[in-house]
């Protein structure tokens, strides 16, 4: 089963690389932006046929390495 | 004296903190990431470099190495641990220290010379130094130090702040801080004072014809108060 997880930066947390990617777009025309956050995107193949046991396995891995809690937050998305 | 330094896959200041450690008298074995044990030692060294590339976050696959788990524990028993560079981003990524260390405010890699003040004499690291303001060498891309407001109370209240950016005159200002860091935080201590996680390099100030020998005075002191 595939799982997803969405890794974002947390609120207070100074996002340079969203700032630089928000005045190029602000650049380019796109002028009706208030704000450009980059995060992170993982697509894992787990198996496992439970969803709920999926999740539970990538959950434990965003919390052991793949996100920085200090920093940042997961989402976790059931694909398939 | 006996020390050890980590070597992972993609360090690059490795072998300039062994020259370093033994010039000033430490007898220095070279760790392999992928050990278990690490050697009786007085000190451990995580040094600089781009361990795995900088894969995912600096320093985050490198703290789930087989040898950090004989680290954490040799510090979590009292043990010295410095982590230099991206040693430093090792050491938080294993939440031996506290914060994190995220891009450069400016996204420049930065490599030059800048002042750091110490601000806290009471540990094995700065204990008996003589002088307040080093120069040493930085060479970094993400070492834009942050942590939470309630984190950085409890950093303050416990004195965990090891090294500011400044001037030569020891001023610390944001116009001295390279790298957007909180506070102008250069380097930072675990609760105890025996884990020292710092951007700058000392190992790169150990000899007057090339850079400068602030270095040398940092080593020398050290080994002393190890002794």
């Amino acid at each position: 089963m595939k799982v997803s997880a969405i890794i974002t930066l947390k609120k207070d947390v100074l996002d340079p690389q969203g700032k630089v990617i928000h005045q190029a777009l602000d650049g380019m025309g796109f002028e009706n932006i208030t704000e450009v956050r980059q995060g992170k995107y993982f697509e894992i193949d787990v198996n496992e046929n439970d969803p709920s046991k999926a999740k539970a396995v990538v959950e434990d891995m965003c919390k052991k390495l793949l996100a920085n809690l200090v920093i940042e937050n997961f989402k976790i998305i059931e694909t398939q | 004296m006996k020390s050890s330094v980590i070597t992972f896959p993609g360090s690059n200041c490795d072998r300039d903190m062994d020259v370093a450690l033994k010039k000033f008298g430490f007898k220095n074995k070279m760790v392999w990431h992928d050990d278990n044990e690490l050697p009786k030692s007085d000190l451990v060294v995580l040094p600089g470099g781009f361990s795995y590339g900088d894969y995912l976050r600096c320093g985050s696959m490198a703290s789930k190495s087989r040898i950090m788990q004989s680290v954490i524990n040799f510090a979590k028993s009292g043990g010295l641990v410095m982590g230099i560079c991206n040693g430093f981003q090792i050491l938080v990524e294993t939440g031996l220290v506290p914060g994190v260390l995220l891009r450069n405010k400016y996204l420049e890699f930065i490599c030059k010379n800048v002042f750091v003040k110490l601000d806290n004499k009471e540990n094995a690291y700065f204990k008996n130094l003589n002088k307040d303001i080093l120069e040493f060498h930085i060479a970094h891309n993400e070492g834009n130090y942050f942590c939470s407001k309630d984190q950085l109370k409890e950093i303050e209240d416990n004195n965990q702040i090891a090294i500011y950016y400044c001037n030569k005159e020891g001023k610390i200002e944001d116009q001295y801080n390279p790298n957007g860091s909180i506070k102008n935080i250069a380097g930072i201590f675990n609760k105890e004072k025996n884990v020292l996680g710092m951007m700058p390099h000392p190992e790169r100030m150990i000899d007057q014809s090339l850079s400068g020998e602030d270095g040398s005075i940092f080593f020398n002191n050290l080994i002393n108060n190890i002794k």
